[in-house]
């Protein structure tokens, strides 16, 4: 186990106090430091919102680049250099608003990156407009008539597009979100842990008493590798219980950096060696 | 010596196959092609067709002029049968009935039913083609596809001698030995441009007419050690690019202009995160979907300033085949030195065009590669992405490459170690750094290629893909006397000034020739140099302009 204090940035955190976020950033670490996963060897990969602000607040590699937009880069990373750990880390505006047609076509090609998103049900960053997980009807500081569109179902949408590993969580419980976080991280293909947290600032619905009186764990008799099971149980959802734990997990399925024959090979495409002759046998076709 | 050859028929019958295979006859001996293609936006039916041009010097531009038409179906002779000069002919089926007295009417499908296959046309055709102009058999058999069974090639073979015993020779193209040269299109040798500069990942989502540069890399990317990763949208492209080029690829993506316009958001973020990036444009006719198989030069005024706020970029174009391999090697190596955004200009013309180049010289090629390594910090120094430096150009690292050191870069204005910050002060300072890059980047800008009269009473410039229109033209007008000169701009922007204010002072008229609607480089060139442009010559019928047909507007209107 590495020494936690590694990963301690020294940016001043911007979130309010109270956040979901902070149990979430002690997490990775935590997760990190346990699996000896050294600050130059771990990439964090944002787009924009409250918690995409993560990179600056772990000293690691960091990529926080524009809205919506954290999913190519991270594959890109992972493609260019295998041997880097990769943590996807956004807002529910950002993975499934903005990021929706990147999220599904992640899932897709299946690299072996972990999604966590800070699930809290509503825009933070810009000041409580709905999210697409805000509740259908609630009232916000945009969708003063309420919402008027069904929240989406992300884990059911996740299982739906071939995900071979989808959990859920809550920041109130501390223990199962960094459990979950290591699973995620050496669960090989794409990962995705969404992370209910209160907004203490603009969601007064879905705050930390509503999802703690909602949330149960999932127990050893519930077999997260039956599909239609698991697809029963991402949509489980509100005043009847929220399941938490890993919904489902499927292993064996290839990843896109063992299916790709140039990633396959031993080293990584950073380390290729390339010279201007090497262009000559390419140019005899033309000859 | 010129001989210009039309292949044309429905989307579907074979022509490339046809055309294909005569230009790599023509080449194997021994004279230069040029060869264009004109084609509808559908996979099946349409009039498609491709000229050949033909000649015993280099070659820059397509020609309206016809000696030869090879008809596949009736609309090819109809079409095109008037633009036969005197002496040319048409060869067509004899179950095509088109009565004209520059027809050859040929029983190629009863032959080629004779050998047992149907689609032997198009070899028997290729046969006559070659007896008619005097070219040898000999080595033709090379050219047969790779792809076909023993069978199916020996009847090819068959075929194209049969089609040789058809007809007459009317000329005598006799064996030449030329220098080492090429044959390729505008997009493969982008493609073979970066690839020989270090490429080594492409993300791309498939537009006509930027679609080839990515299945040529494609198909080379296992044995090259590329990545190619078609994705989900240009977005994707673009994100996913500059995400490689941040881990230490030499990253690339490319489309056509309705591609471009969703990648810009990105454009901003490879400025400010000062991430080495290069991006293809391959213009067709806008806007939106506008006419997707067609050529034009209508981005270069969007892509000058797209995407919000201010960064530094540059901006170049390809003029022909072989400028496409040099500019996209080089490009690669300014995006890397700059760490910034490089777009390169295209067009459906170049991108479709084949020709014959000399072939490359590599041994004035280098790749420069300025990622740094742990030696830029001191002793117990940590790293930061955004440090200030005397020029503005902060020692880059890969993430993962340096022990205990991390890499972060944001999207926001940060601080030297990548923070994001509200400071004026700091916002000044990263703002200057990266734009004193512009100013660098004047230092590393081409002059555009200049010919014609030391003094020129008329001075076109053009940009692009119109260089072998303005070069004949120029020739051509000196030819007859006229005292004119082109400028012919490769690099944009920042745009070089030197040749253009020299030459501009001499000239009484200057006049823009662009295949726009708007004069796009003429407002650049005002807007940098306040020189005017006295007179346009623009064209944005999706069709582009050729030598012959701009020595008639000079004429018509300039001079």
């Amino acid at each position: 186990m590495l020494n936690i204090n590694l990963y301690n940035s020294k940016d001043e955190i911007a979130w309010c106090p109270g956040c979901g976020n902070f149990a979430i950033l002690d997490a990775i670490k935590r997760a990190a430091a346990e699996l000896e996963i050294k600050p130059e060897d771990l990439v964090m990969v944002s787009g924009i919102g409250q918690a995409a602000k993560t990179p600056h607040y772990i000293r690691a590699n960091g990529f926080n680049g524009l809205h919506g937009r954290a999913l190519p880069p991270a594959q890109g990373i992972k493609m260019v250099n295998k041997n880097l750990k990769i943590i996807v880390a956004s807002g529910d505006g950002d993975a499934y608003g903005e990021g929706g047609n990147h999220f599904i076509h992640a899932i897709r090609r299946n690299m072996d990156i972990t999604q966590i998103v800070h699930d809290n049900q509503i825009y933070g960053l810009t000041k409580g407009q709905g999210s697409p997980t805000t509740a259908f009807g609630q009232k916000t500081s945009m969708q003063f008539e309420g919402v008027m569109q069904q929240p989406l179902n992300p884990l059911a949408l996740a299982i739906a597009a071939g995900a071979t590993f989808v959990a859920r969580t809550f920041t109130g419980e501390r223990e199962q979100l960094k459990n979950l976080l290591k699973e995620a991280i050496n669960h090989k293909g794409y990962a995705l842990i969404d992370i209910l947290q209160p907004c203490v600032t603009f969601n007064k619905v879905n705050t930390f008493k509503w999802y703690k009186e909602r949330v149960y764990a999932l127990d050893s008799s519930y077999d997260p590798s039956n599909k239609a099971k698991a697809l029963e149980k991402a949509l489980e959802f509100g005043d009847e219980g929220i399941p938490t734990g890993i919904i489902y997990r499927e292993e064996g399925k290839p990843v896109f950096e063992e299916l790709h024959p140039v990633i396959a090979k031993d080293e990584p495409l950073v380390d290729r060696k390339w010279e201007v002759k090497n262009i000559e046998r390419f140019l005899k076709e033309f000859e | 010596m010129e001989f210009n050859i039309l292949v044309g028929g429905e989307a579907g019958q074979g022509m490339d196959t046809i055309s294909d295979f005569l230009e790599k006859v023509i080449k194997l001996n021994g004279y230069y092609v040029f060869s264009n293609k004109d084609y509808m936006s559908r996979a099946r039916g349409g009039n498609n067709f491709t000229q050949i041009r033909i000649s015993d010097k280099q070659l820059f531009s397509h020609s309206n002029k016809l000696d030869f038409i090879i008809a596949l179906d009736k609309n090819t002779a109809e079409f095109h049968v008037d633009r036969l000069n005197d002496k040319g002919v048409i060869i067509l089926d004899e179950g095509i009935k088109f009565e004209h007295e520059k027809a050859i009417s040929l029983p190629l499908v009863k032959l080629a039913n004779e050998l047992g296959l149907s689609r032997a046309v198009g070899m028997m055709a290729i046969g006559a083609t070659m007896k008619y102009f005097g070219l040898s058999l000999e080595g033709f058999e090379r050219f047969i596809p790779t792809k076909f069974t023993e069978q199916v090639r020996n009847i090819n073979i068959e075929a194209v001698k049969k089609g040789y015993s058809l007809i007459d020779s009317q000329y005598n193209l006799e064996k030449r030995n030329i220098e080492d040269t090429l044959l390729l299109n505008g997009n493969t040798a982008i493609a073979l441009g970066a690839m020989a500069g270090g490429l080594n990942f492409y993300s791309a989502y498939p537009m006509t007419p930027a679609t080839s540069v990515m299945t040529y890399l494609s198909k080379k990317q296992v044995e090259a050690g590329m990545i190619v990763e078609q994705v989900e949208d240009e977005i994707a492209a673009i994100n996913m690019a500059i995400g490689a080029s941040y881990a230490g690829a030499r990253a690339m993506t490319g489309s056509s202009g309705g591609g471009v316009s969703l990648m810009v958001e990105a454009f901003g973020l490879a400025g400010i995160m000062e991430t080495p990036l290069v991006v293809l444009d391959s213009q067709r006719p806008g806007p939106a979907t506008g006419l997707p198989t067609r050529t034009e030069q209508s981005d270069l005024s969007f892509l000058l300033t797209a995407s919000h706020g201010e960064f530094p970029r540059m901006v170049m174009s390809v003029r022909n085949a072989e400028d496409a391999f040099y500019q996209t090697f080089r490009a690669l190596n300014l995006a890397d030195r700059f760490q910034t955004l490089v777009i390169i200009l295209t067009d459906q013309y170049l991108a479709d065009s084949k020709v014959t180049v000399p072939s490359f010289k590599l041994d004035d090629l280098k790749i420069e590669s300025h990622i740094a390594d742990g030696k830029v910090l001191a002793k117990g120094e940590e790293y930061k992405r955004y440090k200030l430096t005397d020029n503005g150009i902060s020692p880059r690292l890969i993430p993962g490459q340096v022990p205990g050191q991390v890499v972060l870069v944001d999207s926001d204005e940060h601080t030297e170690d990548s923070h994001i910050t509200e400071s004026a002060e700091v916002r000044i300072a990263q703002m200057e750094k990266r734009m004193n890059k512009l100013e660098m980047l004047k230092e590393y800008v081409e002059e555009p290629e200049y010919f014609g009269v030391e003094s020129p009473e008329i001075l076109l410039v053009g940009w692009g893909s119109t260089y072998g229109a303005l070069k004949e033209a120029v020739e051509t007008l000196n030819g007859e006397g006229v005292n004119i000169g082109a400028l012919s701009f490769g690099d944009l922007y920042p745009l070089p000034t030197k040749k253009l204010t020299n030459y501009a002072a001499k000239a009484k008229v200057i006049v823009n020739v662009e295949q726009n609607y708007t004069g796009q480089l003429g407002k650049l060139i005002a807007q940098e140099t306040g020189i005017l442009m006295n007179k346009s010559i623009l064209k944005y019928d999706g069709r582009e302009i050729y030598g012959e047909e701009l020595v008639e507007r000079v004429k018509g209107e300039v001079m």
